[in-house]
């Protein structure tokens, strides 16, 4: 009997395949696209952006002081405070993550892993305007009164809710680092009358170090890029954070400041493009920590190994 | 044994350090039910607001919020399905496939506000889409391209490759195959990542924040080129803004935020668990 | 009798690394033609290349020609989706697609826009029944395949390329994980089955090809040893290495 092939082709004269060719078409087109949207990103960043260093001089904006009603555009005090904050939480977030991915990978028993991964994920849907919300209204009044401050909204308390939004991204991150770990590893290191303890910290967690430090990098990702959440609860005062006390005092950050001054410039002047300009630091901080982060993975699969 | 009672101080700690994570996420969410339970009503949920906010309901924002997700989800999902496929079908290893996943990964790190100032430059100026529902639904929908790609992909991954083996030795095309075969299997992965990829637009202050919200705006938008209140946008302004806002109101107001991202949370733990118990291989 | 499929001077290699060394075999048709030989000798290669299901892998390297019915089967302009309709594949382990058994079998036709219900039901009739399976199953047609039995899946999955119609129908492994009662079913099928087909298939022991041969051809390293009758090659083999390799001295 004839094959199905006969009622309908025969092996050379192909049915005309446009559909498929269309849609493999588009398929590709798509799929090339992400690239064209990060390039779309950064285009009409530097479009708005770039013309502020034609309209002031790099004194002045990389000077000290920010007061854009007086023609002042010193981006270091936004700076700075951007960079105190985000330390402040990776502080805070790191120990904090990486001990609770250890725990629930290598420790807890499984009722508690039942609770420990839904509550991670709750926190990491949580809005940040709410985390702001909760951190303005409940949080830096609670700091106020411990430190008898004149105020709670500091760059501390800023830190503090920073590093509990970071969290699930270090606690996912760091927990597939461990989990890449090989079993043999964990028994080499109970067969040599090591306790459980001690091959954690002595074998296990440093064989995944560098993707600790992808956890790392990725939170401080997190943290530097967070607008909502350090907007309303750091103060907004855009001082120079240089002294230790300042840790305890207003500060304000880049994000901040794009966000909260970008709804009162005139379009196209000079304010305006000094925002566009902070825009761009933030876009290239974060693509410079974002490529490192990246490229420890690419690194760590090529290389097939655990380093 | 010296060593033993490190190792149970030390398992101690660690459980400490759980602990301290996870209360104060029950302490937020529990604060806000809580405080905000006593405000919301109906009235609440589906009146206009009044008194410049300070009393009436938050229907526009709540609406707004839903019209702006749904946005997103339109322009979102085919491009990054449409993207996860070709990654995860068509793809070969070469320098341009690295790129593109590079891409994708400093496109999902880029700050919220940065995507706020993007939306404004393209959409909202040299677009001329003014500040609008359309400005403001793709300026999220590109900040939520990343997400549903890598979900989606690796959704797509998890489909075993025999499947695909046995479409082409039974006269099927490439696409024959996704279409017929690996996309369905790998739909509730797909859909898990959709939802949680729209969660997050709906939670998002600063990308809405120069594209398209607006504070008082006592009415239901009329047209994708008109501008809508929002609920995240909503809740930053009258806790930050409005001097002698109602206490009530304003955990009211994060109370159904909270709880509109929450389920949709649910929504996609639910469907990613039960669709684990089901599959066929 | 001139040969259903001819490979000619064919030789293949996987990133330089050569799995087929100038194969030249003619497969006569309706009748079953037994690749074996121990691991690795290029048997299940030179079966996916009658396919070109090896089209799906990079990184490969071809010369010689494959002929089906005297055509190149590698010629440009050929539609391979059409190619497969005509040669059907088997393989070692049974891959149920995701669905019911009617879904399954129907997969292919449908593919080939074959819409008409009753000829659907004419195609599920006729295929599970040349499979050998259709009283297993006939009350379970819309059940998914994956509560089937290991035996039944197989014999599933060979109906599956039955119902497309191939004049050619490649084995590979058929009944490496299955029970005897189900390889002697698959095996009996295939009896039935050469009568419409041309039949190519990698036994999975020297006994299994010694069973169901007509013709057998041997294979060593990517070399094709020879190629004689079933009932001469195990009783009487011409080259020494066939010899030992049926008498077990190697395996």
């Amino acid at each position: 009997m004839a094959s199905m092939l006969t009622e309908m082709e025969t092996l050379t004269e192909s049915r005309p395949r446009w559909t498929e060719f269309i849609i493999e078409t588009l398929i590709r087109v798509v799929g090339f696209s992400s690239v064209g949207f990060l390039v779309l990103v950064f285009l009409f960043l530097m479009r708005e952006g770039v013309p502020i260093f034609f309209e002031v001089q790099p004194g002045n904006l990389f000077g000290t002081r920010w007061y854009p009603t007086f023609d002042l555009f010193g981006t270091l005090p936004l700076l700075l405070g951007s960079i105190l904050v985000t330390v402040l939480a990776m502080v805070i977030a790191l120990p904090l993550g990486v001990s609770t991915a250890v725990f629930v990978r290598e420790v807890a028993p499984g009722w508690a892993r039942e609770i420990l991964k839904p509550m991670v994920e709750v926190l990491a849907g949580i809005p940040s305007v709410v985390l702001g919300f909760f951190g303005m209204t409940l949080v830096a009044p609670v700091v106020r009164e411990t430190l008898g401050a004149p105020t709670g909204l500091t760059a501390f308390t800023g830190a503090l809710i920073l590093a509990y939004m970071a969290l699930p991204t270090i606690i996912s991150v760091a927990e597939d680092a461990l989990d890449a770990v090989p079993k043999s590893y964990r028994d080499a290191g109970l067969a040599m009358g090591a306790t459980q303890w001690q091959t954690i910290w002595l074998v296990v967690v440093p064989a995944a170090r560098s993707g600790i430090v992808t956890a790392m990098m990725l939170g401080m990702g997190r943290a530097i890029g967070e607008t909502m959440a350090v907007m309303m609860v750091t103060g907004n005062a855009a001082r120079l954070p240089f002294s230790l006390d300042s840790i305890f005092r207003p500060v304000r950050t880049m994000t901040a400041t794009v966000a909260a001054e970008m709804g009162e410039v005139a379009q196209g002047g000079v304010h305006y493009h000094a925002l566009f300009g902070i825009g761009i630091m933030l876009f290239l901080l974060t693509f410079v920590i974002n490529l490192a982060a990246a490229s420890t993975i690419f690194r760590k699969r090529r290389r097939g190994g655990l380093r | 044994m010296n060593r033993y009672w490190v190792q149970r101080i030390g398992f101690a700690l660690l459980g400490l350090v759980a602990l301290i994570v996870v209360l104060p996420i029950l302490l937020v969410v529990g604060t806000i039910v809580v405080r905000g339970v006593g405000a919301i009503d109906w009235e609440f949920l589906t009146g206009m607001p009044r008194d410049g906010m300070k009393a009436g309901g938050i229907f526009p924002a709540i609406v707004g919020t839903l019209v702006l997700t749904l946005g997103t989800a339109l322009a979102a999902i085919p491009v990054g399905v449409g993207g996860a496929i070709y990654l995860s079908e068509y793809a070969r290893d070469t320098w341009l496939t690295r790129a593109i996943r590079l891409a994708i990964i400093n496109l999902a790190g880029i700050p919220s506000v940065v995507y706020g100032l993007f939306g404004l430059g393209l959409f909202v100026l040299f677009l001329q889409l003014g500040t609008s529902i359309l400005a403001g639904s793709l300026t999220l929908a590109i900040m939520t391209l990343p997400i549903i790609i890598s979900a989606a992909e690796e959704a797509l991954r998890a489909v075993p490759t025999e499947f695909r083996t046995v479409s082409a030795s039974l006269g099927g095309t490439r696409w024959q195959g996704i279409r017929h075969i690996v996309l369905p299997q790998a739909l509730p992965g797909i859909i898990t990542g959709v939802i949680l990829g729209l969660l997050r637009a709906a939670g998002e202050t600063a990308p809405i924040l120069f594209t398209v919200a607006a504070f008082f705006l006592p009415r239901l938008p009329r047209s994708p080129l008109d501008q809508t209140m929002a609920l995240p946008y909503h809740l930053y302004v009258i806790s930050t803004q409005v001097p002698h806002m109602p206490v009530g109101i304003q955990y009211g107001t994060a109370l159904v935020l909270l709880m509109l991202v929450l389920s949709m949370n649910v929504v996609a733990t639910v469907i990613r668990g039960y669709y684990r118990r089901r599959r066929e291989w | 009798m001139t040969a259903k499929i001819s490979i000619q001077s064919v030789s293949y290699a996987y990133d330089g690394k050569p799995a087929l060394r100038d194969v030249t075999l003619d497969v006569p048709p309706n009748a079953v033609t037994v690749l074996f030989g121990p691991a690795g000798g290029g048997k299940t290669t030179l079966l996916r290349l009658i396919n070109r299901l090896n089209d799906l892998v990079e990184g490969t390297q071809m010369s010689g020609r494959i002929l089906l019915d005297g055509q190149d089967i590698y010629a440009p302009g050929i539609d391979v989706t059409s190619l497969r309709r005509q040669v059907g594949m088997v393989f070692a382990l049974p891959l149920p697609l995701p669905g019911t058994v009617r879904e399954n079998v129907l997969y292919g036709p449908k593919l080939a826009d074959v819409r008409d219900r009753v000829r659907q039901d004419e195609i599920l009739l006729r295929s599970l029944t040349r499979a050998a399976l259709w009283d297993e199953v006939k009350d379970r047609l819309d059940e998914p395949a994956s509560e089937l039995s290991g035996g039944q899946q197989q014999r599933l999955c060979i109906a599956r390329s039955l119902a497309l119609e191939p004049e050619v129908l490649l084995l590979d492994e058929p009944t490496s994980g299955l029970d005897p009662i189900s390889t002697g079913k698959v095996e009996e099928s295939l009896f039935g089955l050469k009568q419409d087909c041309t039949i190519v298939i990698v036994p999975h022991s020297v006994q299994q090809a010694a069973r169901v041969s007509d013709y057998a051809a041997f294979f060593l390293m990517g070399e094709l040893v020879e190629h004689q009758p079933g009932d001469e090659i195990f009783t009487t083999p011409r080259d020494q290495r066939t010899d030992d390799y049926v008498t077990g001295r190697f395996g």
